[in-house]
């Protein structure tokens, strides 16, 4: 109370400085939303008027193409895989990370990392160099007749080295803020290990997870860079949506490129949409599992 | 039920760092005893020791005849209150006082319909009735502490072990939760090892007091043994300021205060 007492006339005196910062707030937001609109929402929207430009007709004729239809096909199956296997690999990381200390744990981080601060073009090449017929094991993967580069199990593997980090990085810091003494009580309370984790560890980061695995979704079905280096763009084979759309638009077909676009524009935005609805009806529950009481 | 605690010799080293250098330290079946030190002198990590979250570099832990290394942390059933609460924070207070009955394998866990018994009764017990549905994170530090001490109970504990319970909480609750402990104590009988910082706290609470310094016990005793005999200089100036209370209480009044129980 004396406490609060002596700090309010503080708070109170300068009226002029609190009009001054009402302005300031008012110009940054303004510049904010101007910069969000001019960068970020005007392309989305050209996008979608683009795709619509020769009319609904058109742009569903667009989809009936095979090779369009393939490269869905692919986008989906790549995603399907990269994604599930990123959020297990990265929960195990995250947990073994927060949860225990040992050797190595700073370079595990880096390397962690490691996507994120490299080229994906180069997360790309450097498949070409392990699996490519020039490459290390391309002798030893001709031999037993198996295809990785110019071939999906490639396209998955550069995804799955791309989109890596997203699910890690959004579970370490919670995890590391949250400590082991909800582990610790929950052993000491009779509590099997795999007990602890799925009733007290896995709850206590499954929004952070969701988030990680919405991230890591959107870049795996966006991702070009790594892709288009291992892919090879054989039509209706390797080519996922990303890289039809570049091989539609080089060719001039506007609709049809728009109209991938705007399939993947519109998955994104789902996955923002999603994530939203999602904070909103479990706003609570998510505050009490972020704080530390 | 309750059990006497033997610690003997318990010795662990943090990287080069001696935290605990040959502790030995007797608790008897039913018997509270608090473990009074300053901060760093090795309370919270005896009390890990004890319950098994931390392994001892030497030395050995006995629950009765029970040598505690060859009991998994689940069999040694300690009812462990931390520093900082450790309430599962996306339960509600009653899922997380029922958690260490549904964690018990099948055959030996209760009915839901017993532990819904059981987890209302031992929020009687704590003073929380009615607030089972909420979560850790709505209650004050008072009453998560409670909760925490109800979630120890309800596994039967052999032993129960507080970390500074009360550390994070204001004076005025303070005095009030430690009031009502040593009442939950004498009711309830178990074999009590309290950490606490706090001399008063100590004093006012436990039969017998062990003093921690620097990772060894510099003296076990009743409040009278202690504050007649301190057993080192550091004893002694660090219940100087109780001493001082003490005796000028004596001076005042006939009956003293502090060391009357
Ligand atoms: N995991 C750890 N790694 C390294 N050093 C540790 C670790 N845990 C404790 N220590 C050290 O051991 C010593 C004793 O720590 P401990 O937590 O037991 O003290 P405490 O008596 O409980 O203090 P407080 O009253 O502040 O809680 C301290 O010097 C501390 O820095
Ligand atoms: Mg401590």
């Amino acid at each position: 109370m004396a406490m609060s007492d002596r700090v309010l006339p503080l708070a109170h005196t300068p009226e002029r400085a609190n009009s001054e910062t009402a302005l300031t707030k008012v110009i940054l937001i303004g510049l904010a939303v101007l910069f969000l609109v001019a960068i970020l929402f005007l392309p989305l929207v050209t996008v979608f008027i683009e795709a619509l430009r020769k009319g609904w007709g058109t742009l569903f004729e667009s989809f009936g193409d095979p090779d369009t239809l393939a490269a869905i096909r692919l986008t989906l199956l790549v995603a399907a895989i990269a994604v599930p296997f990123n959020a297990a690999i990265g929960l195990a990381a995250s947990w073994a990370i927060a949860k225990f200390e040992f050797r190595g744990k700073n370079l595990l981080l880096t390397l962690i990392d490691l996507p994120f601060s490299i080229s994906p073009v180069i997360s790309g090449l450097v498949y070409v160099l392990l699996f490519g017929a020039q490459g290390w094991l391309g002798p030893w993967l001709q031999a037993h007749d198996i295809q990785i580069i110019f071939a999906v199990p490639g396209i998955v593997l550069a995804t799955v080295l791309v989109t890596f980090p997203f699910v890690a990085r959004e579970l370490i810091p919670l995890m590391q803020s949250q400590g082991t003494s909800e582990e610790e009580a929950a052993l000491l309370l009779g509590a099997s290990g795999w007990h602890t984790f799925f009733k007290v560890t896995l709850p206590n980061v499954k929004w952070a997870l969701l988030y990680g695995v919405l991230l890591c979704n959107a870049r795996a079905m966006g991702e070009f860079g790594a892709v288009s280096v291992v892919s090879g763009h054989i039509r209706g084979l390797t080519n996922t949506m990303p890289l039809h759309i570049e091989i539609l638009y080089n060719e001039y077909n506007f609709v049809g490129a728009f109209a991938v676009a705007s399939l993947l524009a519109g998955l994104a935005l789902f996955t923002l949409l999603a994530k939203t609805v999602l904070e909103w009806r479990f706003a609570g529950e998510i505050a009490a599992t972020a704080r530390r009481h | 039920m309750s059990v006497p605690v033997r610690v003997r010799n318990l010795e662990k080293t943090f990287g080069r760092y001696p935290a605990l250098k040959g502790v030995s330290l007797d608790v008897e079946a039913g018997e509270l005893v608090a473990l009074l030190g300053p901060s760093g002198s090795g309370k919270t990590t005896l009390l890990r020791a004890i319950a098994g979250l931390e392994q001892p570099d030497a030395g050995q832990v006995l629950f009765g005849d029970l040598d505690a290394n060859t009991l998994s942390l689940r069999e040694r059933r300690i009812g462990f209150v931390f520093q900082q609460y450790a309430l599962f924070r996306h339960m509600k207070v009653f899922d997380n006082i029922a958690f260490g009955l549904r964690a018990r394998p099948r055959a030996s866990r209760p009915s839901e319909a017993g532990i819904r018994s059981r987890v209302l009764d031992l929020l009687h017990l704590v003073q929380l009735d009615g607030l089972e549905a909420r979560y850790p994170a709505q209650l004050s530090g008072g009453q998560r502490q409670r909760v925490a001490l109800a979630r120890a109970l309800a596994i039967e504990p052999r032993v129960l072990l507080l970390d500074e319970p009360f550390g994070a909480l204001d004076a005025r609750v303070r005095k009030d939760l430690r009031k009502w402990l040593r009442d939950l104590h004498q009711r309830t009988g178990h074999t009590t090892l309290f950490v606490t910082h706090d001399q008063d706290e100590a004093f006012e609470l436990a039969g017998r007091i062990a003093i921690l310094d620097h990772g060894r016990i510099a003296q076990v005793g009743t409040a009278q043994d202690i504050l007649d005999r301190p057993a080192t200089p550091f004893v002694g100036s660090f219940i100087e300021g109780i001493a001082r209370r003490e005796a000028q209480a004596r001076e005042w009044t006939k009956p003293h205060v502090v060391a009357s129980r």
